[in-house]
């Protein structure tokens, strides 16, 4: 090193600098740092809350006229939203409606759960090892566009009419969409933070735990996402096709007992009903988790 | 021989190693279309304990690919790296993890370092203060300006310890005036840490404003062709007519440097 050069005396630029440099940057972070507030309540039920009320509303009116005016004259075929509710109305009375909804969420839960601790390593597995994602990578891709229905036959013959037989169409139907969710988030981390990683020293298990597992979430959650609209599906498509009376009543067999009984109003409190739970579980549990991931990371564009 | 040593300790194993980095006669080839393409020739080149050395070079010179293989993320196909310790590495990108706040990304790295718990806090609001973004721990990433970010992206590598801290354009996105004041800040946390740095840089100025000593590199493949010792006295300015002066002599050089290719 050239010593004689660098010998740097502390005149007063030095002590100048100093105090000039921390108000200058004090300066410059406060003009560059965005602000960013919550947005006001109000504003959010204009644009968020108010339009799909409205879609829902036109769609009972058409509903209700269809049937008041007698385009569609036949009760069996189109029952009038009040019978719907009536019958709805009548089975939260006989204290049925809450057995209903907690037997098929109760299953399709504890089944995306398990979907969840098959679907995670494996998808670590084909996107981390060449080897697995060689042998199966493409098989798990093609397994998503099997309309998990098919899976119902076998299920019945394999495990018979019971629980599990319901459990393994869910996963056979949910496990494809986490694995291939985590498997695309993980193709779609930046090298750059592998890099850092490497750097830092996180490689091997700990580059996997600290860097690529966190980097890969977004994608992840999605998958996670997608799982839940399978195995929603794959339940009801199970309860359908394999009511039993043992099972107990959820509400793929409460869509079932309708159709047998020649119900209709019955047949479309089934459908709604599937319809809101498999909607409200993904309000209340997928899309909040997904907006915490997307917007912790500066992934959520505002407006 | 091709090695990549992390050695360094002298011979008594007390005394700190002669050298932060020492390169010796490293040699780097691509697989390229054309067959081998050699990317690097013969560098040999040492960056003395607390030394701040810039690396000029045009597009092509290979500054880049030498950083990683003094990094050790790559291995160089000829001659021997060693290096005290693990360096710490900057890049153009800020590349913070946009998982974790500010603070939490600086504890990462002292946790991989073997930092016990109890003390990375601290230890994080300590070089936190450092860089003077005093209360940014729990920003997110995307809440930083350009300029906080790099400012965090240094305190993360500070946090290795490292005996050596490669810089690659850390400062090239962004504008003039963030750069200018990075300058000042880069050069007050060197002479605070009497941290080693070997910076890659294109821009000349940004090289002399910096650096004790300048080593400007051929392109195609990277050979050093000169080098310069700046005597100008710390804290400089960009603008001093003594780091103009002596940017223009560097210029004039790494721009007969880049006629050449033409020529071909």
């Amino acid at each position: 090193m050239a010593s004689t050069d660098t010998t740097r005396p502390a005149g007063d630029r030095d002590a100048k600098d100093g105090g000039d440099l921390a108000g200058l940057e004090a300066g410059l972070d406060a003009l560059e740092s965005v602000q960013q507030g919550r947005t006001p309540w109000r504003q959010t039920f204009v644009e968020k809350i108010l339009p799909p009320t409205v879609a829902v509303l036109l769609v009972l009116a058409v509903w209700q006229a269809l049937v008041s005016f007698e385009i569609v004259d036949d009760p069996t075929k189109l029952p009038a939203p009040s019978d719907v509710w009536d019958v709805l109305h009548q089975a939260w009375l006989q204290g049925e409606l809450l057995g209903y909804i907690w037997t098929s969420v109760s299953r399709g839960l504890l089944g995306f759960c398990f979907a969840l601790v098959i679907g995670t390593p494996l998808g670590l597995l084909v996107a981390r090892v060449k080897f697995v994602r060689a042998a199966i990578g493409p098989i798990l891709s093609g397994l998503q566009s099997l309309p998990s229905v098919a899976w119902v036959p076998p299920a019945v013959i394999w495990l018979g009419l019971n629980n599990s037989m319901m459990y393994a169409v869910i996963l056979l139907g949910a496990v494809p969409s986490i694995a291939n969710g985590l498997v695309s988030g993980v193709d779609q981390v930046s090298p750059i933070f592998l890099r850092a990683g490497r750097t830092l020293g996180a490689t091997g298990l700990k580059g996997t735990w600290h860097i690529v597992l966190p980097a890969a979430l977004p994608g992840y959650v999605a998958g996670l996402k997608q799982g839940w609209a399978f195995s929603w599906r794959s339940l009801m498509a199970a309860e359908i096709i394999a009511s039993f009376p043992d099972l107990g009543v959820g509400l793929g067999q409460l869509l079932e007992n309708g159709r047998n009984a020649s119900d209709m109003a019955m047949v479309f409190e089934a459908i709604l009903l599937i319809l809101v739970v498999g909607i409200a579980i993904d309000l209340l549990i997928f899309s909040p988790l997904e907006r915490w991931v997307l917007r912790s990371r500066g992934l959520l564009v505002k407006g | 021989m091709a090695t990549t040593t992390t050695l360094a300790k002298a011979a008594d194993g007390t005394e700190s190693a002669e050298y932060a980095a020492r390169i010796e006669h490293v040699s780097k080839s691509f697989a390229g279309p054309a067959g081998q393409q050699l990317v690097l020739d013969d560098i040999t080149l040492d960056v003395a304990p607390g030394e701040f050395v810039t690396l000029l070079g045009a597009s092509g010179c290979g500054k880049s690919t030498l950083l990683n293989l003094v990094a050790g993320l790559d291995r160089p196909s000829a001659g021997g790296i060693s290096t005290d310790g693990r360096p710490a590495l900057m890049f153009q990108e800020h590349a913070l993890f946009p998982w974790l706040t500010a603070g939490k990304n600086i504890e990462l790295a002292l946790r991989l370092r073997g930092v016990p718990k109890s003390e990375r806090r601290d230890k994080a609001e300590e070089l936190l203060e450092l860089v003077r973004l005093k209360g940014a721990y729990g920003k997110r990433v995307h809440e930083l300006s350009g300029g906080m970010r790099q400012r965090v992206a240094m305190a993360r590598a500070l946090a290795q310890e490292s005996k050596l801290l490669l810089m690659d354009e850390p400062f090239a996105a962004l504008d003039a005036i963030t750069r200018d004041v990075l300058h000042d800040e880069l050069t007050r946390i060197w002479r605070e840490t009497q941290v080693s740095v070997l910076f890659v840089t294109h821009n000349v100025r940004e090289a002399v404003r910096l650096a004790e000593r300048v080593v400007l590199l051929s392109s195609r493949p990277g050979r050093i062709a000169r080098e310069w010792t700046v005597g100008i006295p710390q804290p400089r300015r960009i603008e001093d007519t003594a780091v103009a002066e002596l940017s223009v002599e560097i210029t004039e050089e790494l721009r007969g440097e880049i006629r050449r290719h033409g020529q071909h």
